[in-house]
């Protein structure tokens, strides 16, 4: 028997009340599940263990309410343990019985005691259902009952019904012997004192980088060893306490299952909810912080998002609606995504309620974007609901959420297709105390770039491998056989500029690359990050400021901003920074040239691998054909628009590489690289020519690469020519410059081509029996979209197994989730050939062997 | 710490800490003046609207100056420099100033609305004015001197 001295129960009872909770949020989700999973034998086991041991805890610190109620649900949960049938009732009587206790718990905590009350009733119902269950086991055959594997410790517990109180001390010291193991792996630590411990770290943090500052100016002093011993406890304490403050993301959605349970029974719709990297770390601050707008974009989902189950019906949608919530790393990020297949966001319903508002106008609406007219959720008060439900819709919307996740330095953006759904893609910073920095020099200050967005710092001089270039205005960096856009950082931040520029730092921000001049590149430190006053945050290219070790302030540059204003800044007059992005995203970067004649030429620039300049004196004839001796092997040249190669000296060539053959396109002059729009003229059709564009407002043709192709390598390289034996794909596309693009590319590989304009041909086609190795499907088509064509193929029992690859703008995270949600096995960027072939390779070659 | 300008004593008196801008007299109630202190060294701000001095650290708080000659509409002027911290929302700003001089105890009752044909620059940024035998004294809204979105629209 214990003893019970009150000053020792006290922190027993605290004890109790806080694992009890937490145990009963792991109940709540694990319900839901065995609601759905009624046989998964581990989850009921699970469950079962919970409510035991919040029972016989119960019974050692003398609450018999609780206690008589877990008693009762434990005798239920141990029918279905035998094998009974858990039925919908059952399980909610189980989830009624377990908000029971946590308004006991609640009542328990505040006052020690537990709150006066009749649990009669409840304690009758789950008896009755009990004995229902134990009716209906002993109809159903004896060999349903191993469907669990008993534990014999338990079993023995039920066959006593008396002296509830007796068995539980017995149970309970029975498990202290594995408790206390517990207990000596892990101890409960309060969170302030976590912070203290975080706020002093920082502030050890900041003294070391001082004293190492000190110390860099005096030479052979005795410090330097006891001090690059501190130096080195110092980080790997703060690498310990950093661990400490990390939590799996899944503790702020461990009560969501529930709520969406709740909600679903409430709203009348059927919705699950699919939950993808609950293990992702962050830190706990950033996790408090994000916990209820998460919460809050939940219910919004569930409540505005999805339509009833009659209303998908005749959507054609599946009568149950999916909510995927999923979590990944990316580049010192936690990207949340919340996915749904609803009804998507109303358009017209956000324009109408964003001119009552008097938040714009209407000719100003005419000028937006959809993207950008759905940013207009976020505004103040904004909710287009228009009955207010008891789920959401109460007035505090998404202004909410997104100053909450604009606290941690985050952001929100939402991707919405009408009728098929709408994702929010939601950015936070891993932690927001201690990051690693690059200091660099630039127009006379120092900047600090957060060391995660680093990939290299080179020195900007000529090299085989590294060369900073000018095409027209735009500088570039050429790096190991890219392209790299580059900006000089004192430019962007118009500070002093100096035409020094002896380093670039490569940084990467998502799947982007881009080169940073400075004047020079000081030193890495460990820094604080402050944020920077209210007054300044909308300066998008600083993400705050820091103190160094000699006490000056710097500011930190922010790698995301650097990205974003890379796309936008041939266009920064015409739009705010912000919705240039979306802008931006629908351009291409088009490399143009002069090719024989004054008017302007133009290819993609993600075409060209490089751009050289040959000495024409070294051209040799091989063959009948021109070739260069080039990175150890020849590359065939052509000449491309009427371009000549000169009688000597030097002229530029487009180096081209399409499955490790490399070719050269002969030009005359290299002008600029532009951000445009393309449109595609094909009423006037030359060969080798793709249509025209309008560049910086001169009408510009648009060089064909994929015609050259096989031009250049047939013969020379052993192309292997599409024939009758060749394997066939088809490519669904609207856009006639894509096919015309793309069909060449995919000749010059080996393959068949069959051309589809959009979704109904392409149905044809494959409906007509004809045989494909795999679909390319452009994502973006009028009526019809990819994404639908994708659900439908996936849907005809006779073309299911056919292989889909996506051809997309963009491949933003959601982008990427929508394309595998649709049912494309791969997705490739429109531009990326090398990616297009591989992907095409991998997908035929993998349907060939499942076939 | 207090969260209005009103700090009225028993007397009806608030002290204000007064200093000058280009020869006006301004005054801040003197509770919500943390530190007075001659600024060393500034950081620029890239990109920051004018009326950003730029941020400097106070004993390891990051501060935030603002110029009044800038957010006063005046040019600026080759003087050294005095600065006064006050604390809004949390967040450390400080006012760059020419000169600061005594703390003095005003009565409430003789604080007047700010005159119709006072500079509308200053008219703006003000909560009233007393009138003292040296002349116009200027009590700033700091609130208001903080709000440089709103002046850069305005400007």
């Amino acid at each position: 028997m214990p003893c019970r001295k009150p000053a020792s129960m006290d922190e027993l009872l605290r004890e109790f009340i806080t694992e009890t909770s937490e145990s009963l949020d792991t109940v709540d989700n694990q319900l839901v599940t065995f609601e759905r999973e009624p046989n998964n034998a581990a989850i009921l086991a699970g469950i079962f263990r919970l409510v035991h041991t919040i029972k016989g805890t119960c019974g050692f610190i003398g609450l018999p309410r609780l206690e008589a109620l877990t008693h009762a649900a434990e005798t239920l949960m141990g029918r279905f343990r035998d094998g009974a049938e858990a039925t919908s009732e059952a399980v909610t009587l189980i989830l009624t019985t377990i908000d029971r206790i946590k308004t006991i718990l609640d009542a328990l905590e505040t006052t020690h005691h537990e709150p006066p009350g009749d649990d009669a009733e409840l304690i009758a119902s789950l008896q009755a259902m009990a004995r229902d269950a134990r009716v209906a086991l002993d109809k159903a055959s004896p060999d349903a009952a191993p469907a669990v594997a008993p534990q014999p410790e338990v079993k023995s517990e039920e066959k006593a019904d008396a002296g509830i109180a007796t068995r539980a001390e017995a149970k309970t010291e029975d498990a202290k012997p594995s408790e206390s193991k517990l207990a000596a792996q892990s101890i409960r630590v309060d969170v302030d004192t976590l912070e203290h411990l975080m706020t002093m770290v920082s502030e050890l943090v900041l003294t070391r980088n001082q004293l190492i500052d000190l110390l860099r100016r005096q030479k052979d002093s005795d410090f330097t060893a006891p001090l690059q011993r501190l130096s080195s406890v110092t980080a790997e304490l703060q690498d310990g306490i950093m661990k400490t403050r990390m939590q799996p993301i899944g503790h702020a959605w461990q009560k969501l299952p529930r709520i969406i349970r709740d909600l679903a029974a409430e709203l009348g719709k059927d919705i699950s909810l699919d939950m993808q990297g609950a293990d992702t770390e962050l830190d706990r601050q950033v996790l408090e912080l994000i916990k209820d707008p998460l919460t809050h974009m939940i219910r919004n989902s569930a409540d505005h998002g999805l339509e009833t189950p009659a209303e998908r019906a005749a959507a054609g949608k599946p009568e149950q609606g999916t909510i995927r919530l999923s979590a990944y790393h990316e580049g010192g990020y936690v990207i949340v995504t919340i996915a749904d297949d609803g009804r998507g966001l109303n358009t017209a319903a956000i324009k109408a309620k964003a001119l009552a508002a008097k938040l714009t106008t209407e000719a100003e609406l005419a000028k937006l974007s959809e993207a950008q007219i759905h940013r207009f959720i976020y505004a103040a008060g904004f909710s287009t609901a228009s009955k207010v439900t008891s789920v959401s819709g109460r007035g505090v919307g998404m202004d909410v959420v997104r100053s909450h996740i604009d606290r941690v330095g985050g952001t929100v953006d939402v991707k919405s297709v009408e009728g098929e759904g709408s994702c929010f893609t939601i950015r936070i910073p891993l932690t927001l105390a201690i990051i690693s920095a690059l200091i660099v020099e630039s127009g006379g200050q120092r900047f600090a770039l957060p060391r995660l967005a680093v990939v290299e710092i080179l020195r900007a001089h000529d090299s085989a491998d590294c060369r900073v270039d000018r095409i027209g205005e735009t500088a570039v960096l050429r790096l190991r056989g890219h392209l790299l856009p580059l900006v000089h950082l004192d430019r962007l931040l118009q500070t002093e500029t100096s035409d020094e520029g002896h380093h670039v730092v490569v940084m990467q921000v998502g799947s982007r690359r881009f080169g940073l001049m400075v004047d020079g590149a000081l030193d890495v430190q460990e820094i604080v990050a402050k944020p920077l006053a209210t007054r300044l945050r909308h300066i998008n290219l600083l993400a705050g400021s820091t103190i160094l070790g000699d006490g000056s302030v710097i500011m930190i540059v922010d790698p995301n901003g650097v990205a974003r204003s890379l796309g936008v800044e041939a266009l920064a007059e015409l739009q705010p920074a912000e919705d240039a992005v979306e802008i931006a995203a629908d351009k291409t970067s088009l490399l143009v040239f002069r090719a024989g004649g004054r008017e302007p030429k133009a290819v993609p620039l993600s075409l060209v691998t490089r751009i050289e300049e040959i000495d024409v004196a070294r051209v040799e004839i091989s063959d009948g054909r021109r070739m260069i001796q080039y990175r150890g092997a020849l590359m065939p040249l052509i000449e491309i628009g009427g371009a000549r190669l000169r009688d000597g000296g030097r002229q530029p060539v487009l180096v081209v590489t399409d499955d490790g053959r490399t070719m050269g396109l002969v030009v005359d002059e290299i002008v600029d690289i532009a951000e445009e729009t393309m449109a595609i003229d094909l009423s006037s059709r030359t060969e080798g020519v793709i249509g025209s564009a309008v560049i910086r407002g001169q009408a510009t043709e648009v060089v064909d690469v994929g015609h050259f192709l096989p031009i250049a390598l047939d013969g020379a390289f052993g192309l292997r020519p599409a024939s009758a034996t060749s394997p066939a794909v088809l490519l669904v596309d609207d856009s006639a410059f894509f096919r015309d693009m793309l069909a060449p590319v995919l000749r010059a590989a080996g393959y068949r081509v069959t051309s589809a304009a959009g979704a109904p041909e392409a149905f044809e086609l494959l409906r007509a029996g004809q045989r494909y190795e795999a679909v390319l499907a452009d994502t973006e088509m009028p009526g019809i979209d990819g994404f639908a064509f994708a659900r439908a193929l996936r849907a005809d029992a006779g073309l299911r197994g056919m292989p889909l690859i996506a051809l997309s703008a963009t491949l933003s995270p959601a982008e990427i989730e929508r394309v595998r949600e649709a049912g494309f096995q791969d997705q490739v960027a429109k531009f990326d050939r090398i990616g297009l072939i591989a992907a095409l390779r991998g997908q035929t070659t993998a349907f060939s062997r499942a076939a | 710490m207090t969260n209005e300008d009103d700090d009225s004593v028993d007397t009806g008196a608030i002290e204000y800490v007064t200093f000058a801008v280009d020869g006006a007299r301004f005054g801040l109630p003197v509770l919500r003046v943390n530190d007075v202190f001659r600024p060393l060294v500034l950081t620029r701000v890239p990109l920051a609207p004018p009326a950003v001095a730029g941020i400097l650290n106070l004993r390891g708080r990051i501060v935030t100056m603002i110029d009044m000659d800038a957010r006063l509409g005046r040019a600026p002027r080759d003087v050294a420099k005095m600065a006064v911290t006050v604390e809004v929302h949390g967040e450390s700003y400080a006012l760059m100033v020419d000169k600061v001089f005594d703390v003095v105890a005003l009565p409430q009752a003789e604080m007047q609305p700010v005159p119709a044909n006072l500079d509308a620059r200053l008219a703006r940024l003000s909560s009233g004015i007393f009138w003292r035998d040296d002349g116009l004294l200027v009590i700033l809204d700091i609130e208001r001197v903080l709000d440089i979105a709103q002046e850069d629209i305005a400007a």
